[in-house]
Order: C-alpha cells, then structure tokens, then sequence
C-alpha cells in the first residue's frame, strides 16, 4: 500500500477549478517534488492535503495509507501523521511557542493511544531539535511566530515538523524568502527528518531548494495538471528552459 | 427629569438616613442630604444623554428596589471565594461588613484597613479629608445615589512610604431574595506619598438568582510617586445589575493602574475616571469583558489630563457571543494645562455571533496644543486562518478555539503586575472560557473579515 494516492484530483476554490485532474503516488521514504509557475495550483494542493475546508474536491479521491484523507478535519489528519509546513506561517500573539507545540504533540500521542509528555519529557526532545534548526530557545518563549522574521518563521515550521515527526510531510515554498543560508539551515532540517518511514512533498516555484533536499521525483504542475514527471534531472531542464516548454509536450504524470 | 417611584426612593432614604453611621456628623449628613437631592433633581440617565447613549438603564429605573437586609453566611458559604496570599481579606455581605468572614491579621505596619462604617464613627476626621471629594455626584446620577446612601464599604489607608506586597482583597455577596434589593458599597482608598498598594474588588452572588443593583463607588487616592493597582471583578448572575465608579485622584509621578474583568452581571456599568492632577503621572487602564447571552457590559472611560508630562494607557479586549451588547466609551480630556500629555486608547473586540454587538466610541477633548493622543478599534473574529494553523498540528477545533480565545484574553491578563492577581485572574477567566459558547465549533466557515478603525488625532 502506498502511503498517499490521489486519483484524478479536482478542487474548486471560489467557484474556479484550481486542480484539473491530479494523479499522483508517493510510497514511504520517498521525496516528491511539486514545481509549477505561480497560479499552478502547487498550494491549493498542498492545503487540499492539509484538509483546509475552504477547497472544494469536485472530483477524485485521496488515500493515506489507505484511509480516506479527505473524510479527515485537518486535526485527524495530522494525528494521522499529514504535516503542512505553511507558506505564509500565521502569527498568533498570546499563544506561546512552546505551550503551543507541546500541547499539539500531546494532542496527536492521545490520538495514537500514548501517554502524554509533560514538560520534563518535552524539554530535553526539544532543546535537541532546536540545535538542530540553530534556533535561539529565546525565540520559544516568545508568542507563536510573532515578530518573528521571514526566515524565523520557516524555521520553526521545520522546528515543528521535528517534532511531529510526521509520516508525510509537505513543505509549501519552504525556500521563498530565505537567503542562502537560512535556506542552507532550513535544508539540513528536513535532510535529518528524510528516513525510510516518511514521505516528503516540496512545493517549490524554484529549483534552487533542490540542490539542498534532492528529490528522488519532480512533477511539473501546470495550470492545475501534472504536466510531466520524472527524475530530479528535470528540475535542472526546468531551470535551463523555464516552465513555458513543458506546456507544448504534456506527458502523462507517473502514477 | 422625574424620578419613578420617587416616594419609595423618599421613603428609603428617610429610613436609611435615620440609622446611618455617622448621622450626626455635619459634613457627612450634609453630603448624603445634596446628593440625594441631586438624585432626585436629575434622576436615572436615559439614552438620550451622550454618556448613556449605548446603554439603556430604564430596567433600573423601572424596579423599585428595598436596600439589601442582613443575612448571615457561614465559612463553608463563602468558601469558594477564599483566596490565599492576601495581605487582608474583608467579606461584604448585603453590603455589610462581615467581620466574621473577614480577615485582618497579617497587616504590616502602616496599612490600615477597616470598613468604612467603623472608620466613620472612630476617626470621622480621617474619612473626612477625602471622602465624598472626588467622585462627581453631579454629573453622574448613580454616584449621586451611591453618595446618598453611604453606609458601609471598605477603608484602606497606606502611610508614607509603606510598600504592601500582596493585595488587598475585597469581596461583595450579594443573597437571593424575595423582591428587588439594593446596595451602595463605598470604598475609600488613600495611598500616601511613595506608598505601593493593590486592591482587588470582586463582586458576587450567593446562592441563587433575585433582581439586585450593586451600585458601587471607589475612591482612590495616590499621593506623590505612589504605585497603586486596582482590580475589578464582576462576577455576578445574570438578574443583577451592576453600576461601578473608580475615581482615581493622582499626585505627582503617581503611577496606578485600573483591571477590571467584567465575566457576570445583567447589565454592567463600570465607570473609570482617573484625575492626573500632578506632573508626570502614569495612568493605565486595563479592562477585558467577555459577554454571553443577553447581557449588556459597559465600559465607560473618563480620562482626565490635567497637569503636564503625564501618560495614560487604556487597553480594552472584549469577546461577545449570542446576543451579547459590549459597549467601549473612551473620554480623554486634556486641559489646557496638560502640555506634553500623552494618552492613547485601544478598543479590539472578537464577535463570536451574528447578533453580538459593540459599540465603541472615542471622544477626545484636547484644550493643549502639545500633545500626542491617539485611539484604535479593532472587530473582528476568530481568524480562520489562525484556527486552520493550529489544527493543522493536531488540535482539536473546540481547543484551537478555546487558546485563540484565552490568547485573546492574555493581552489583558498579562499587563496586570500583581502575580498573585494576575494568576487569580488567570484561572477565572480561563474557567469562564471553558464554558462559553464560544469554543463550540460553529456552523460554517468562521469569517475572516476585520475592520479596523484607526485614527490619529
């Protein structure tokens, strides 16, 4: 069994079809890459998956680990273990970091029948994981992403992902906004996370995040249709020869 | 302007009038016999007046009420309004000190705290030099009546330089009864020069809901550099109506701050007047106000700049579900004096409901040329986007909302500096959320519309 199957994915957002028709497999310990021009499509599919009720699915099906992903509200599904790394993180003043990821570990160690972890548990877990994103525990003490800078905030979406640990992960343009080595930190995060057990899905408008986390797939989402699929060679092609080439040869997407 | 059931008013003054503490006291009888009179010159507001324009007090006016009778509550009665870590405990039970349920032993020295029906009849000289001297009976018909039927309240006196460390605590119950009962506790508070002192006052029913009126009236007065931090609680059944006046009169570099958490009560009205009278005075003014059902909570600033180099803070945060009315009524008066005054105003209020509603004014009078005043009101709702985020890490929708909810709440929380304070504020308010509407998921998606009204004037 696969971990995620869509079969001929259409959504609606505001009465407009977004996604036309989306295929796509992805098996545990692999790492999907979605690329596509602006307006493709690459978030709504990702906030589909995150099970963001503002998306209507008109058409076709999705399965996580043979489950009914979009019969989940957004919580099941990441109890179930669907990680949303966000493209625009929210600020929410009043809520603290740590308070915050704590009691959403706890919700999500419930749901899968274990103990909860209380703040001596936690702590030492999460001092490692901030090392390993090069965050100052300063910043966690602050409220969830407030004041927080563009990089900050993509980092702790990686911070939160650390210690979710979940089965798939998707990363919505974790890359815009970072400079080199923001981008460089952020990289080595999710290189850390890559295991035999966990799938990931990066959305990416460009291919320079590649060259950090290496795809074992690229798809090439164009106008809400996957366009071309293959090795991660393509996203170099696409880097080379822009996205327009890929609209003249469609070639049907792996499934 | 007529007074309805003016003989009853008559009747229950004369009676209240003949038994009163300190009734031969020329200056104390003198001043319940014009403010009576100013009372009935005047009588209730009504909608048609600016200060009243958002709250129709005609449900007062309308009930004839009798001033609360004795009643007689054990420990175990009042057992779930015992704080610890109070430097003084006074329970006011009908508007009556209770001695019993009070506790009085661990004052440090220089503090003094007593009701105020004792204070009036062994040292009336005391009481005199402040008593009666700031709250405006003439502008304000419920201080009026407040000052009419001064009977009984709590006194504190902090000398010169005395710093006491944990609150004061003061707790009105009020018992069910047969008909309609009033009370007018009346607070006076003096912090002398360089004196740090916190008070809370926490209003509350006992046993069942009956029509009641608290029309309370707080004197405070903080002498030169004083630091001194008052605490509101409302937190009684829904059949009461509550009237509350804090007139706070600031010396020099006088630092004070207003809380105030409006959680029960019919219909609130809590009214907040802060004098700068001296250089380089702080004054903040901290409210939350979290309304459910049909109730009607009133917040009503009246910031009064007059001396130079003073700042003053008024922060409010309101949540409103069902039919709930909150009204935000911000007055800043600059006096001509008041050159470099700065004063800013913010009103950000959460609608959970269709039929919430909040009115939210500012009013600015500025009679300085330098100054820097500004104002902001927020309404919106709970963030859609903000929900969708905490979810999407596995929280539920009823605590998802519930956090979105208790951070909204924490802004004000947080800014009160007393921990013991902050944390019993804490535990309410959270309490109190845990059974709103409000963290029930909602039909349809929650809106994400905000508007916001920003103005610098």
């Amino acid at each position: 069994m696969s971990l995620l199957e869509i079969k001929n994915l259409h959504v609606n957002v505001g009465g407009n079809e977004i996604l036309k028709g989306i295929d796509l497999t992805v098996n545990a310990g692999e790492v999907h890459s979605i690329m596509g021009p602006n307006g493709s499509g690459k978030s709504t599919l990702a906030q589909v998956l995150a099970r963001r009720d503002a998306y209507e699915v008109t058409e076709g099906s999705i399965l996580f680990e043979g489950k009914d992903l979009l019969e989940m509200k957004p919580e099941e599904a990441a109890c179930e273990g669907v990680f949303l790394a966000f493209q625009y993180p929210v600020e929410i003043p009043g809520i603290g970091n740590t308070y915050f990821l704590r009691s959403a570990l706890n919700a999500q160690r419930k749901h899968r029948g274990l103990d909860e972890m209380d703040a001596m548990d936690f702590l030492p877990m999460f001092r490692e994981k901030l090392k390993l994103l090069e965050m100052d525990d300063k910043l966690m003490n602050r409220s969830l992403n407030e004041g927080f800078s563009g990089g900050e905030k993509k980092r702790n979406e990686i911070l939160q992902m650390a210690v979710l640990e979940p089965k798939l992960a998707i990363l919505d343009e974790t890359d815009s906004g970072l400079d080199i080595d923001a981008l460089r930190i952020v990289a080595g995060g999710v290189n850390s996370l890559r295991s035999p057990e966990r799938a990931m899905l990066v959305v990416t408008h460009y291919q320079r995040l590649l060259n950090y986390i290496v795809p074992d797939f690229v798809h090439v989402l164009v106008d809400g249709r996957i366009v071309r699929s293959g090795g991660k060679e393509l996203a170099l092609e696409l880097e080379e020869k822009g996205y327009g080439w890929t609209e003249h040869e469609p070639v049907g997407a792996r499934a | 302007m007529t007074v309805a059931h003016i003989d009853s008013w008559l009747e229950n003054y004369t009676e209240f009038e003949k038994r009163a503490a300190g009734r031969t006291l020329t200056w104390l009888h003198r001043l319940r016999e014009d403010a009576f009179a100013r009372f009935c010159d005047v009588g209730f507001p009504t909608t048609r007046d600016e200060d009243w324009r958002f709250t129709n007090v005609s449900a007062i006016a309308r009930t004839m009420f009798r001033p609360a009778g004795a009643a007689k509550l054990s420990a175990g009665d009042t057992a779930a309004w015992r704080v610890d870590d109070m430097a003084a405990t006074l329970v006011f039970v009908n508007g009556r000190f209770d001695a019993e349920l009070s506790q009085l032993d661990n004052l440090p020295k220089g503090v003094t705290v007593a009701s105020l029906r004792e204070r009036i009849v062994s040292h009336p000289e005391e009481v005199e030099k402040h008593l009666g001297r700031y709250a405006d009976t003439q502008r304000d018909p419920f201080c009026a009546l407040n000052t009419a039927f001064i009977g009984d309240g709590a006194y504190v006196h902090v000398a010169r330089g005395v710093v006491v460390e944990a609150p004061v605590y003061l707790l009105y119950l009020s018992t069910k009864e047969d008909a309609p009962t009033m009370t007018h506790p009346r607070n006076l508070i003096v912090a002398e020069d360089e004196a740090q002192l916190a008070v809370i006052e926490d209003y509350a029913s006992v046993g069942g809901e009956s029509v009641v009126l608290s029309n309370a009236v707080t004197e405070l007065v903080a002498g030169e550099s004083t630091v001194a931090q008052h605490y509101l609680i409302e937190r009684e059944h829904l059949k009461a109506f509550n009237v509350q006046t804090l007139r706070i009169q600031q010396g020099r570099s006088a630092n004070v701050a207003s809380h105030s958490v409006l959680l029960g009560g019919g219909l609130v009205r809590n009214n907040v007047h802060p004098v700068l009278a001296g250089e380089g005075g702080e004054c903040l003014i901290n409210g939350l106000f979290l309304g459910t059902g049909t109730q009607h909570l009133d917040n009503y600033m009246h910031v009064e700049h007059a001396a130079p180099h003073c700042g003053s803070r008024q922060f409010y945060n309101g949540i409103l579900e069902g039919q709930a009315h909150g009204v935000f009524h911000g007055r800043i008066v600059v006096h001509k004096a008041a050159q470099k005054t700065d004063a800013k105003q913010t009103n950000r209020n959460l609608l959970l409901s269709d039929d919430a509603q909040i009115d939210t004014k500012p009013q600015l009078e500025i009679y300085a040329d330098d100054v820097k005043c500004t104002h902001g009101a927020t309404i919106g709702q709970i963030e859609e986007n903000a929900l969708f985020y905490l979810r999407s890490r596995g929280l539920s929708e009823a605590d998802a909302r519930k956090l979105l909810l208790m951070a909204f709440a924490e802004e004000c929380v947080e800014r009160m500096h007393s921990s013991v304070a902050r944390e019993y504020m804490q535990r309410l308010v959270g309490e109190h959320l845990l059974f709103s509407e409000g963290i029930a998921p909602q039909d349809g998606p929650a809106l994400i519309e905000e508007r916001t009204l920003e103005e610098v004037g």
